[in-house]
């Protein structure tokens, strides 16, 4: 034990006479492990969030597709879908896209279903199902648009008119990432403003009473109605599966030259020995120092290093994450939305994943450094000194 | 105070912040699961399929309910249609 500190203690000495060049290699190696530990942190988080909110979505969608495109759907399939074995309660889903002139945004605009109930997340009261000229709003549309409990928001109907609605309630932050641009609205209301035509739909929602039928449901409807597509909630949540991969994708494609870039100098600084590396090693084993000792040096100059590296960069991935929204890759995941939510990832942190960079990082770094140490150490000293 | 010793300090340092650090996130996602809850039974209330996270497009802001394919429709993972799309930023009045 004494002999590896006294190992350690002369290994620091050796990284601090070339400072300038180690400090380098710890700055790039903390940043390269900073921004792919965010990355993974970020992904795995939104993926986690995702997958156990989207559990309360519909077990089947029923769409109608026309021409290749989603359309509305006649609220006579609800019969015929609810005449099959194993299916519960079909209700029709109304809502649809409002494009806002003023903002530039796009609010999702939905008309108030029965049995919503008033929970924390609700700022205000609910609007009753039937009461005209109110509506519920997503944190996001109240931002856009400066609004206020009881402040009035004007939308124009698809005559032109103005829709004058009454801010009842607004859904708090902390829930942006499922309401964030949600308007709520009445039925009436809803027909008004988009001039759905009457016994129509956006979709429908199915309810199937054995979750291993659900597949096998979806496969009867398409085959009752060939004009529909339905959507089952595995497919929702394996959907967003692949979506946050894909962005975690991107991401990575993003700092894949830096990454390299830090490989190819990682790969320069370890494999090849400096001329004063060489030296030193040869004065070493002319002191009478073993092969193993200066393996160990070695060992312990790569661990230091990358040891240092490695953490300082998870923790700053973490606090960049959790406690900083992922501000560094804001411009990458918010694209071209308006409304885009300001909201605090959950740390939903997988010790696998840290386990994996560990193992693609720290490991190969110190091993490269010792290979071409112990090639220099088992040459004959005086021919190692002088080069 | 001698090198390897504070080389030692500041290893344990932050391996005692990296391990508090993973104690508060699992303390926090305990005390964020009443929310968590609620945030599922509203999308089971209002039957929602899709976050509210990216909403400049259908297929973004429903990613779940695009279209499977109709000509330059995107859809969830498609590779963009024009090269221009990875080139060109948004216009001005967007970028609020």
């Amino acid at each position: 034990m004494i002999k590896h500190l006294k190992i350690l203690e002369f290994a620091l000495s050796s990284l601090l006479r070339r400072k300038l060049k180690n400090l380098a290699i710890v700055s790039v190696f903390t940043t390269v492990t900073m921004v792919i530990a965010s990355i993974l942190f970020l992904t795995h988080s939104f993926k986690k969030e995702a997958l156990l909110i989207l559990q309360g979505s519909p077990e089947l969608i029923v769409q109608r597709i026309q021409a290749g495109r989603h359309a509305l759907i006649p609220l006579s399939y609800v019969d015929a879908i609810k005449g099959l074995p194993g299916v519960g309660d079909v209700r029709p889903r109304y809502w649809g896209y409002y494009y806002d002139p003023l903002t530039g945004a796009n609010f999702t605009v939905i008309a108030y279903p029965e049995g919503i109930r008033k929970t924390e997340i609700i700022e205000g009261s609910l609007p009753g199902a039937n009461e005209h000229g109110y509506c519920l709003i997503g944190s996001g549309v109240a931002d856009a648009r400066f609004l206020q409990i009881g402040d009035e928001l004007f939308l124009q109907d698809i005559k032109g008119r103005v829709l004058s609605l009454k801010v009842r309630g607004i859904f708090k932050k902390s829930s942006q990432i499922l309401t964030n641009d949600l308007v709520i609205i009445s039925r009436p209301d809803f027909d008004r403003l988009f001039g759905f035509p009457e016994g129509h739909a956006t979709d429908l929602t199915v309810q199937v009473y054995n979750p291993t039928e659900i597949q096998n449901i979806a496969g009867k409807v398409k085959k009752l109605l060939p004009d529909t597509r339905p959507i089952t909630r595995s497919e929702i949540l394996r959907t967003y599966d692949s979506l946050f991969n894909w962005r975690g994708g991107m991401l990575l494609a993003l700092f894949a030259s830096s990454v390299l870039a830090f490989v190819i100098l990682a790969w320069d600084k370890a494999t090849g020995l400096s001329a004063e590396e060489r030296q030193e090693i040869g004065i070493l084993k002319a002191i009478g120092w073993e092969t193993s000792d200066v393996l160990t040096l070695k060992f312990w100059e790569g661990a230091s290093i990358s040891l240092i590296s490695f953490l300082t960069g998870i923790i700053l991935a973490y606090i960049h994450v959790f406690y900083f929204s992922a501000v560094l890759f804001e411009p990458a995941l918010k694209g071209w939305s308006v409304l885009f939510p300001d909201f605090r990832l959950r740390p939903y942190v997988d010790l696998y994943q840290c386990f994996v960079l560990f193992m693609v990082t720290v490991v190969p770094y110190t091993a490269s450094t010792i290979i071409p140490s112990w090639k220099a150490a088992i040459t004959d000293p005086d021919s190692v000194m002088r080069g | 105070m001698k090198r390897y010793q504070i080389f030692i300090s500041i290893f344990l340092f932050e391996i005692i912040v990296l391990v508090f650090l993973l104690f508060s996130a699992s303390a926090q996602v305990a005390k964020g699961k009443k929310e968590m809850l609620s945030l599922k039974d509203l999308c089971s209330e209002l039957s929602l399929t899709d976050l509210s996270v990216w909403t400049e497009a259908r297929y973004t802001r429903n990613p779940s309910q695009a279209d499977w394919f109709s000509p330059f429709q995107d859809f969830p993972s498609s590779v963009e249609h024009f090269p221009a799309g990875s080139l060109i930023e948004p216009p001005m009045r967007r970028k609020r």
